[in-house]
């Protein structure tokens, strides 16, 4: 086996935080590790926690280390935080609410900028998370960048996915919409110490009231956590939390609906890989040869349209292959 | 391929609560492109190893406002290296009296930065200085 794969597999930290650098940074071997690797994955139980920016994800997260760990579960987290558009850096703060679990070795916590994604996670997130499936952590938290409607890749990549809501965010046509109010297996009202939890609680249960029998039988539930710093209802808070989606995992596993989650993921991962496969090469043989110079300036003088374009370059691509 | 994105962790060492300095220069880092992990305060030098070996940062910035540089600074890259990470280069800053700075440099310590520096300097030295991984 290959030397990085066997220390990555032992659970060996450095290894695998720097091959998870490499994904991020593109690097041409990334792509060669994770082949070796992808035979020791998908074992973890996969997490995703979504919502606003400051709804509490962070919190929520260190919360439910906490619990897994009580269960002597070992545990990873992938971070998301947004990168600039200006600059290209970025402030990866979401560890900051989790740094009790910092020097515990059954706990992993690597944070991601978004590198320009905008699904509400990081392009390199999936592999991400088989690195840290094939450390042989138990659970795999992924925290999203903070969203708004419809930025959810997280369900292409997670089991189950808890949606984390706050007060006082708008009315019950808010609820009604399409998005990220679909894809909760758990819905969370954080603060709900706050003004119009009860208000959220009615439109929300009403909403789901509504909604038709999801086809699979699984009514997603809400849990209400309080405000943090009341230590005691907010751990029994989490702590129902945690059951909740442990719940769901085994509905998950009795329903047959795991292996059809996996089916979506693995799809997901064929689109992007194929992507990074015809995609890439093409554009960059595109740039580097001049042609996409033409091409456009074509365009732009409306001697031809993009879909023509796309059309020509197509055929001559799989013409080229079939030759080869 | 792209270039290599440096990473940077900030971290607050120690009992004291003072984190504007942390925090301004994590905001100077970001804006120099650098991908900046910021731990928060009363931070064990414990955490902050471990932390910065799961981030896979090139580099870790100390800020101590209280006094105990002297003890928490060297127990960072005495941590570091323990753990095999030695080439994760450390920088302090914060209230550290002239005196102090030739035993922080001996302990493995890459540089030390006092108030009144400016921002610009230290991203000019992290530029010229720091080799990612």
């Amino acid at each position: 086996m290959d030397a990085t794969i066997k220390k990555i597999c032992a659970g060996d930290v450095r290894a695998a935080s720097r091959l998870i650098r490499d994904i991020e940074d593109k690097r041409p071997d990334a792509k060669v590790k994770i082949k070796k690797l992808y035979a020791h994955t998908g074992k973890s139980f996969i997490i995703g926690i979504t919502g606003a920016p400051g709804a509490g994800k962070s919190t929520l997260t260190d919360a439910l280390i906490s619990e897994f760990r009580k269960l002597n579960k070992t545990v990873g987290v992938l971070a998301v935080d947004p990168t600039s558009p200006f600059t290209g850096g970025a402030i990866l703060g979401d560890r900051i609410r989790m740094q009790r679990h910092a020097a515990d070795d059954g706990v992993f916590v690597r944070s991601l900028a978004t590198r320009g994604a905008l699904g509400g996670l990081s392009q390199a997130a999936g592999n991400a998370i088989h690195v840290i499936e094939a450390m042989g952590k138990d659970i795999i938290i992924v925290e999203t960048v903070g969203i708004g409607q419809q930025e959810i890749d997280i369900i292409n990549h997670a089991h189950s996915v808890v949606v984390v809501l706050v007060p006082g965010m708008g009315d019950e046509i808010q609820t009604m919409k399409a998005g990220l109010m679909e894809i909760a297996d758990v819905f969370v009202i954080n603060k709900a110490n706050r003004p119009g939890t009860g208000q959220l609680q009615t439109e929300l249960s009403s909403m789901l009231n509504l909604s038709p029998k999801t086809a699979d039988g699984w009514k997603p539930p809400i849990v209400l956590v309080g405000d943090a710093f009341e230590r005691a209802t907010f751990d029994e808070n989490t702590a129902e939390l945690a059951r909740k989606i442990e719940e769901h995992h085994c509905f998950l596993e009795q329903s047959g609906q795991l292996t059809e989650r996996m089916h979506r993921k693995v799809m997901a991962e064929i689109k992007d890989a194929l992507g990074a496969c015809l995609m890439e090469p093409l554009m960059q043989s595109l740039i580097s040869s001049g042609e996409m110079g033409k091409l456009s300036e074509k365009i732009k003088n409306r001697k031809s349209d993009p879909y023509t374009v796309a059309e020509d370059i197509t055929e001559k691509f799989f013409q080229k292959q079939v030759k080869k | 391929m792209s270039e290599r994105k440096i990473r940077v962790m900030v971290a607050k060492p120690g009992l004291d609560g003072h984190d504007r300095g942390a925090r301004i220069l994590a905001r100077c880092f970001r804006d120099a492109g650098f991908e900046v992990v910021y731990t928060g305060c009363h931070q064990t030098p414990e955490q902050i190893a471990a932390s910065a070996i799961q981030e896979d940062v090139d580099l870790v910035g100390l800020s101590c406002l209280s006094g105990a540089h002297r003890a928490l600074f060297p127990r960072v890259v005495e941590l570091l290296r323990e753990k095999g990470a030695g080439d994760i280069a450390v920088i302090g800053g914060g209230i550290i009296p002239e005196q102090d700075v030739p035993m922080l440099y001996e302990s493995g310590i890459k540089a030390i930065f006092t108030p009144g520096t400016a921002l610009d300097s230290i991203v000019e030295w992290i530029k010229k200085n720091i080799k990612t991984h």
